[in-house]
């Protein structure tokens, strides 16, 4: 790989959001190291979708917690949308957390006894901006759920919920969408939705990076990463007419220019 | 985020488990409510006490002996014979103090009473006419002490009301003779009036009481007398002509010139109290049992403090997952940490909200309630209570939701995000 040499301008290539480079973590279990993630380095431009494949055990969480900023390597840089994460403290996480990454969990994870539209507000109420109601009202329009702004997380049907979490992770504009088996906990048709969205999302220039160890879902991606012991053991690309296209029978999917 | 965002966030979080959030605040509830009554009782009888010290007479000063030095010791203020009768008189008749509208003096000490086969011990005060104005002391039967009867040294006396119930019942007292045995020196006395009932007051019952003539006290009774010949008494009641503290001021200095000149003494072997004097004795007793039973009730709060810091604990630990979901969305440890300080106070300025208005309820219902004597208990419910309840419950949230709050801001949010 040609970093350090390559830049966006020069190469007329999209500018590049993840540059993870020999990234490392090392748990101790008592007497015993674990090595969860050995050297992994790649790269991920802006626009891209991809997805990180590997049975478990393979150190894909701990690989999604370092670029989430949830944790940080034991060794390596990892530079998210040029900033260098490795020297970052708690509170500093959390802000690029907030400003530079959406979170789709496969549970879902939204808050109880809370309506969909204040649930998209929150990373905006954390990020302290203005005109929140409004903004998370167009989250919502672009996952179709405009009409459920009101509704609690028990009044939603799963896919719904999990369409609830792409407009929270959208809403803050960020650099990178993470999902993490976002339709682990759903049925094949809803699964299929929920990535007609990501992949609409994904037309509208949004960057999203799947972690994942279903194939069905990588094959809705244009780039695959497996990673095998902490490594990464291959970086496919998939040609576009390979690519699977997600369709849903309510929401036809307009044809990409 | 807001702070109107967050006591949003925190009254949704405390609605989920409603049943919860009311128990954690009952303890809460209860101490608040516990200080405000308590504080209002005592608020009541402070108020009550002031009010009969006042209502002893509302421009009074009281001059009483000094105390005895005997070899160097210093015995109990009182106890030196050097007050006399002739420096009561000497305070009107002098004309060396203006402000001066009479004097009362008495003498007397306690004594056996016989009568009608009945006998009690209580005190035998020997008086003037004066005394009747001085110390509000009216006869309800018969009459006061004459100026007669003192100029002739009588051998009459006026009974309190619960004395002259005990001695004679519900029958007629006046013209039956009591014997009065004092020191070892006895007199037969004709009962010529029994007094109005005053009820209880600062210092035991006012009604249990024999007034005599103060001359037929100092020569039939206590014969005691001051080493310059003079008739000792054990205190003169020196009314003012009004009630201004300059007054006050003046009549203290006057009084005391004319008695250290009539004593030949520089340093003073007396007392000049005035009312205000024993006002703010009184004042700064109740001022401490009202603190005493604050601080009863406050450990009542403390409880209801340790309380709140349970239940934020146990919260924290339920809401973990929540608190993981916050944190990748990107809220900082602050953020955190002020959701759930905010919980906490919001639930004990809640609970203190509740705990003033049942307090203070309780406070209003307790008013006017006897409490034997003929006294009634009148509470005050006091703005400062109020206040300091507030305050303290809500500085109470504060404290004892710092350390669940810290720990919740503390958590990883990985194995936050994992908790199930």
């Amino acid at each position: 790989m040609q970093r350090d040499v390559e830049q966006a301008g020069v190469t007329n290539q999209p500018a590049v959001v993840i540059r993870a480079d020999g990234l490392s973590k090392t748990y101790q279990m008592g007497d015993v190291t674990v090595r969860a993630l050995n050297g992994a380095t790649f790269e991920v431009r802006t626009g891209e979708m991809m997805s990180i494949m590997g049975p478990s055990g393979s150190g894909k969480s701990t690989l999604m917690n370092i670029l989430g900023c949830l944790d940080q390597p034991t060794s390596g840089t990892y530079w998210l949308d040029g900033t260098e994460t490795s020297q970052l403290d708690d509170d500093e996480l959390a802000s690029i957390r907030n400003k530079k990454i959406g979170f789709v969990f496969q549970q879902f994870n939204l808050l109880a006894r809370t309506s969909a539209l204040e649930q998209v507000e929150l990373p905006l109420l954390y990020a302290g901006v203005s005109q929140r109601r409004k903004r998370a009202l167009t989250a919502l329009d672009r996952v179709g759920l405009a009409d459920r702004s009101h509704h609690r997380p028990t009044e939603l049907s799963g896919g719904q919920q999990q369409r609830v979490a792409i407009a929270r992770a959208l809403v803050g504009e960020p650099a990178i969408i993470l999902a993490d088996e976002p339709t682990g906990a759903l049925d094949s048709r809803t699964s299929e939705e929920v990535m007609a969205i990501f992949q609409q999302l994904n037309r509208e220039g949004i960057t999203v990076v799947f972690v994942t160890h279903e194939r069905d879902i990588a094959e809705h991606t244009r780039r695959i990463i497996r990673l095998t012991d902490g490594r990464i053991a291959s970086d496919l690309s998939i040609p576009v007419d390979e690519q699977r296209i997600a369709r849903t029978i309510h929401e036809p999917i307009e044809t990409p220019v | 985020m807001g702070f109107l965002e967050s006591v949003r966030m925190a009254l949704r979080a405390l609605g989920a488990n409603k049943l919860r959030a009311a128990l954690t605040m009952l303890g809460v509830i209860i101490g608040v409510a516990a200080v405000i009554a308590l504080m209002s009782i005592g608020r009541g009888i402070q108020a009550s006490i002031q009010a009969q010290i006042q209502a002893l007479g509302s421009n009074l000063l009281f001059v009483s002996p000094g105390a005895q030095n005997q070899g160097g010791v210093r015995t109990q203020a009182g106890s030196a014979p050097t007050l006399t009768y002739e420096d009561a008189l000497a305070i009107v008749e002098s004309g060396r103090v203006p402000e001066v509208l009479g004097v009362a003096p008495e003498s007397g000490g306690f004594a056996q009473v016989v009568a009608n086969g009945q006998n009690t011990n209580v005190r035998v005060t020997g008086v003037t006419p004066s005394y009747e104005d001085v110390r509000s002391f009216h006869a309800a039967i018969g009459e006061f002490i004459t100026r007669e009867q003192v100029d002739s040294r009588s051998l009459v006396a006026v009974l309190g009301a619960n004395t002259k119930t005990l001695l004679f019942g519900e029958g007629d007292a006046i013209g039956q003779t009591i014997r009065v045995n004092q020191q070892n020196v006895a007199a037969n006395l004709r009962v010529v009036g029994v007094l109005e009932p005053k009820g209880s007051g600062f210092g035991g019952s006012q009604d249990d009481l024999v007034l005599v003539p103060i001359t037929t006290q100092m020569t039939r009774l206590n014969r005691a007398r001051t080493s310059r010949g003079g008739f000792t008494v054990s205190s003169i009641n020196v009314q003012l002509a009004d009630e201004k503290i300059e007054t006050s001021n003046l009549a203290v200095q006057n009084i005391g010139d004319l008695l250290r000149e009539r004593h030949r003494v520089i340093q003073d072997d007396f007392t000049i109290r005035s009312q205000q004097d024993i006002l703010n004795t009184a004042t700064q007793i109740t001022g401490a049992i009202t603190l005493f039973l604050g601080a009863v009730a406050g450990i009542s709060l403390l409880v209801g403090g340790i309380g709140i810091m349970n239940i934020m604990l146990v919260s924290v630990t339920e809401r973990t997952r929540e608190i993981g979901i916050r944190k990748a969305i990107g809220a900082k440890r602050r953020d955190i940490l002020t959701q759930f300080l905010i919980e906490a106070t919001v639930v004990s300025v809640l609970g203190g909200g509740i705990g003033i208005a049942l307090g203070g309820g309780g406070a209003s219902l307790l008013n006017g309630i006897s409490f034997g004597g003929g006294q009634t208990l009148t509470t005050v419910v006091s703005l400062d209570a109020v206040l300091l309840a507030f305050t303290v419950s809500a500085c109470i949230g504060l404290f004892f939701g710092v350390y669940p709050a810290v720990k919740a801001s503390r958590l990883n949010p990985i194995e936050a995000l994992r908790y199930e």
